[in-house]
């Protein structure tokens, strides 16, 4: 037992030793502990501090609601809805997939929304969240509320969509909106844009007045969870909702207009045309209307591909804003503005006569009226009521190209009005210069002839014989299309302001004599006998009528396929060609005719003979704009603060 | 032959032996599992449930077993070191083969309505077979080679079972903690050397025997940035909660790290974590000082002992509870790779608290029997 102490003894003396050692390394080891948690708290507490922010806190924008669209009275044309979105938030697509599965299983994504919700979300920073579905309906939102525990990371939003209540007829003035796209972002640095949820005008006024209608965004500061969920809001600025707008349409006479625009083409194999109706004095846009329309709000919803396929393979165009971007050869309606250039040249005044015989012959080629038997001689206001195609040849024969140019670049033709509307086509006046860029041929006398009667290379848009018919109806100012009325902010009250009773705009320096000639020679256009409109007096069906709606226009018919020799000596009649074509019909007026303010232009596709097709159209929408008249009256007004 | 009545003290009696337990260290040990207790009150974002509560009931019952354990005397361990040793390797093997697949590794067996994990035993197990066998040899046998291997055999049998599981954490553990006890034992300096050599040109091999996930882990201590958003998430987002805390710390129940759930595993081998996001440095050092008495009573329990057997278990323990806190604490702020080892008391997890108390009853019985006359039996 002594031998087994002192045994003890000894490794006791060394177990202490060792162990001494030991507590000495293990001391070193809780330093080194003590060191890391002062280098970590003390050193770089900042750092990491702010990294627990980035962590916590996600500072989220939000979408301010779109200002709303009305017409002049007040009228709602676009408007929002609210809207139950899916919307799935996840760091840098950390776990996306499985939730995504998940997701297909309640709400069928398909593989395409898939691998767009994955690539979004590995593109997204900071758990900023993305579309999954728009538009849920309740049992969805149910669905999807059911089974949150399944899901992290969704979350229903309640978002707004735009609604268009007249949205086939308002298609093409107010447009639709749709996601943003990168030209969308090009020169804007909102950062609103980068919402997912954010929409962005594609077309029509919802485009043109895009910045107005889109307000400022909104931010909430949230507190967010390792799986991208909002445990709590920590702040909150409310966005700056976007202005509410007044067109200066009026919806009542839009929608005459669109009616009479298709009655007239009952019988026609497509209903196609467009109708432009503008106060001379304000260039406010009372209506414009293009045949036919479409449903914007299936934008709004979300297009599908074979609906979206339907619209663009429609013959009859109806994406296509024709009163902007048609571009038609305006016919006779142009010889207005050839009567005006001729008279302000000085190449003919009211009494120079221009004589008749049925054609004109320039070398070889003949250039015939179109009343075979001739007219005579006629004056300038002559010329124009019987539409005399050799008067206007000799007369734009004795202008001149460049003066015909010059006086129809004061009326609008071939460039972009002010109007703002996306899509606007310049139409094409063409000269001795353009003709040479393009066919590397000079000017000849017979594309003057052509010129002459709004022929040949000649193109215009409806809206620009609306514009020539404004500016020569109002005495010679440079009136612009308007389409915007008015507009405030959201609590402001919005209201059209006082009606404008004179032009403002510049004047064109054109003589009053000569301008009083040509509104002589559309007066009798309509008003008298012999007039190419004469049956669209107003009183020529014994239907007596207030004066002061007597009104001025212009016929025109469009060649769209020259017409043969050999077709001339058949007498092949319009009706005997095929749809496309046949003659496009085109009316232009204004009235009252003693004291000018509404100026409407009409052109129907195809229609055959202006004075038959289009004149009727014109002439029941100017008399319904008369009797409405818009301009002059605010009492109409309907207030819409509830909206 | 006996010694008990050759030159003994006079018989101590109950009333002493109670008075030799070490009731400073009883309350340093219920300060830690209160801090525990509050932590998790925290995790679980302010509720006693699911962790709080049940973490400090199971601290009292633990206690009484410590108490119990502390107050029977060390040649019962002594005898039951090798049955205890025998029982937890076979109740590895029995994990190994069926048991429950959980967080990717086998770790816990299914008994009843208890969940057992072997490898919390076979820490304890350790120690007390290691204890009894050096309680055995004098200082010349211990310095031999011989002498050596089969201890070594006892050491690697468990780990090479542990490691099979996986669990890095516990094959760690057992092995720095059977290190030391080899160490103080009186094995030869030479001897360790060579083990540190041998051990060097095992890692290629080790390194086969590893799972993805480890060797994810390991690459990503190495290089945090090769992967910042998979393995390397956790020690991120756990070094970002530490370092946020600052000083003070953001307050009690205002840690948004761990209430936000961005800290993996926040009640269990986060729990410092979320403590120290809380309390700041000030709460850590206080909690690490707390730890650190534990081990200086653990020495001086040690170093007071007047049998071999019990100078073993005291510092085989003291040992343990180091490589519990410094492994744990040194992997949340990114000293080391992330491996599965919970910090002792603080922790949410049954098994472990039983086997922590259970060795520092052991550990408080070397005390209140310091003077034991232990047999040498061979």
């Amino acid at each position: 037992m002594i031998r087994f102490r002192k045994g003890d003894g000894e490794r006791a003396g060394l177990f202490t030793r060792r162990a001494l050692l030991l507590g000495g390394a293990q001391l070193t080891l809780m330093s080194a502990l003590a060191g890391r948690l002062y280098q970590l708290q003390i050193l770089e507490s900042q750092r990491f501090t702010t990294l627990a922010e980035e962590n916590r806190v996600n500072i989220r924008l939000l979408a301010p609601p779109r200002g709303l669209i009305f017409d002049r009275t007040g009228q709602p044309l676009a408007i929002n809805r609210n809207n139950f979105r899916a919307m799935l938030a996840s760091d840098r697509g950390r776990g996306a997939e499985v939730v995504i599965e998940r997701l297909d299983q309640i709400l069928n994504l398909g593989e395409a929304d898939r691998t767009r919700l994955l690539r979004e979300l590995r593109r997204s920073r900071g758990f900023q969240p993305t579309v999954v579905r728009e538009n849920l309906g309740w049992d969805e939102v149910s669905r999807i509320e059911f089974n949150a525990p399944d899901l992290p990371g969704v979350f229903i939003d309640i978002g707004q969509t735009r609604d268009y209540p007249d949205g086939d007829l308002m298609s093409h003035i107010v447009g639709y909106t749709g996601r943003v796209s990168d030209e969308d972002l090009a020169g804007r640095d909102d950062p609103l844009l980068q919402l997912p949820t954010m929409r962005f005008g594609k077309k029509g006024v919802e485009r043109s007045l895009e910045d107005e209608l889109r307000g400022r965004a909104g931010a909430v500061q949230v507190e967010v969870n390792a799986v991208g969920r909002i445990v709590r809001e920590l702040d909150r600025t409310e966005g700056q909702p976007g202005d509410n707008v007044l067109l200066t349409v009026d919806l009542d006479l839009q929608r005459f207009a669109a009616e009479r625009l298709q009655a007239q083409q009952a019988n026609s194999e497509h209903k196609s045309g467009a109708v432009v109706v503008m106060d001379v004095v304000t260039g406010d846009i009372l209506a414009m209307v293009s045949e036919p329309g479409f449903d914007p709000n299936v934008f709004a919803r979300g297009i599908s591909q074979t609906e979206w396929k339907e619209l663009l393979d429609d013959p009859a165009h109806p994406l296509n804003n024709k009163a902007i971007s048609g571009v038609y050869p305006p016919g006779s309606t142009y010889k207005i503005a050839v009567a005006l250039a001729a008279l302000e040249s000085g190449a003919i005044d009211g009494g120079t006569i221009l004589s008749c015989p049925g054609f004109i012959e320039l070398g070889k080629i003949k250039f015939h009226c179109w009343w075979k038997g001739g007219h005579g001689g006629l004056n300038v206001v002559g010329g124009i009521s019987n539409s005399c195609d050799c008067f206007f040849y000799q007369a734009a024969q004795r202008t001149g190209v460049d003066k015909i140019d010059e006086m129809a670049a004061k009326l609008g033709f071939g460039q972009v009005s002010a109007l703002g509307l996306p899509g606007e086509a310049a139409g094409n006046q063409p000269s001795r210069s353009w003709k040479l860029d393009k066919y590397n041929v000079p000017w000849q006398q017979g594309d003057t002839f052509n010129l002459g009667i709004g022929q040949g290379y000649m193109t215009a848009t409806p809206l620009q014989l609306a514009i020539m018919t404004s500016r020569i109806a109002n005495g010679g100012y440079d009136v612009q299309p308007n389409l915007l009325l008015a507009k405030a902010a959201p609590r402001e009250e919005l209201a059209p302001p006082m009606p404008k009773l004179k032009a403002t705009a510049t004047s064109l320096r054109i003589d009053p004599r000569h301008l009083a000639l040509v509104h002589e020679g559309m007066n009798l256009v309509v008003n008298s006998p012999s007039g190419t409109a004469a049956q669209l007096r107003l009183d020529a069906e014994n239907k007596p009528i207030d004066p002061a709606f007597h009104f001025a226009g212009k016929t025109g018919t469009a060649q769209v396929k020259r017409i043969t020799e050999r077709e001339r000596a058949m007498g092949i009649t319009q009706e005997q060609l095929p749809w496309h074509l046949r003659h496009h019909a085109l009316f232009v007026c204004f009235g009252p005719v003693d004291n000018p303010r509404y100026a409407c232009a009409v052109v129907v596709e195809h229609g055959m003979a202006g004075g038959a097709t289009a004149g009727p159209i014109g002439r029941d929408v100017l008399l319904e704009t008369m009797k409405r008249d818009p301009s002059r009256r605010v009492d109409r007004f309907r207030k819409t603060a509830s909206l | 032959m006996t010694s008990l009545s050759l030159g003994a003290p006079a018989a101590v009696g109950f009333g002493e032996r109670l008075w030799r337990i070490n009731w400073g260290l009883v309350l340093v040990l219920t300060l830690i599992a209160g801090i525990g207790s509050v932590a998790l009150y925290s995790a679980a974002g302010g509720h006693f449930e699911p962790w709080a509560a049940k973490h400090a009931i199971r601290y009292g019952v633990a206690l009484g077993l410590m108490l119990v354990v502390a107050l029977v005397h060390p040649k019962v361990w002594l005898s039951l070191a090798w049955p205890l040793y025998i029982a937890s390797l076979l109740l590895l093997v029995a994990v190994d083969v069926a048991g429950k697949i959980g967080m990717g590794a086998q770790r816990w067996l299914v008994v009843g309505p208890l969940q057992i994990q072997p490898s919390e035993i076979t820490k304890v197990a350790v120690i007390l077979v290691l204890a009894r066998y050096y309680h055995g040899l004098s200082r010349e046998q211990a310095g031999r080679l011989l002498y050596t291997l089969p201890p070594l055999l006892m050491i690697l049998a468990p780990v090479g079972l542990v490691m099979v599981q996986p669990d890095l954490g516990t094959a760690m553990m057992v092995m720095l903690g059977g290190a030391a006890l080899l160490f103080v034992a009186g094995v030869r300096l030479w001897m360790f050397l060579g083990a540190a050599v041998c051990a060097v040109g095992c890692l290629p091999i080790a390194w086969t025997f590893m799972h993805e996930y480890q060797r994810k882990r390991v690459l990503t201590f190495l290089d945090p940035d090769r992967d910042p958003l998979g393995a390397g998430y956790h020690i991120t987002q756990s070094k970002i909660a530490i370092g946020s805390g600052g000083l003070f710390g953001k307050g009690f129940l205002h840690g948004t790290q761990s209430s936000l759930n961005f800290l993996p595993e926040k009640q269990t081998d986060f729990i410092f974590t979320t403590f120290v996001e809380e309390w700041g440095m000030i709460g850590a050092c206080v909690l690490l000082a707390l730890f650190a008495l534990v081990l200086v009573w653990g020495f001086s329990i040690a170093l007071r002992s007047q049998h071999h057997f019990g100078r073993l278990v005291a510092l085989g323990v003291t040992a343990m509870m180091f490589l519990y806190v410094f492994i744990n604490t040194a992997m949340v702020m990114g000293l080391l790779p992330v491996v599965g080892v919970p910090l002792p008391l603080v922790s949410n997890g049954g098994t472990a608290m039983v086997s922590v108390m259970f060795a520092c009853g052991l550990l408080v019985g070397v005390n209140v029997y310091r003077d034991a006359q232990l047999p040498l039996a061979r």
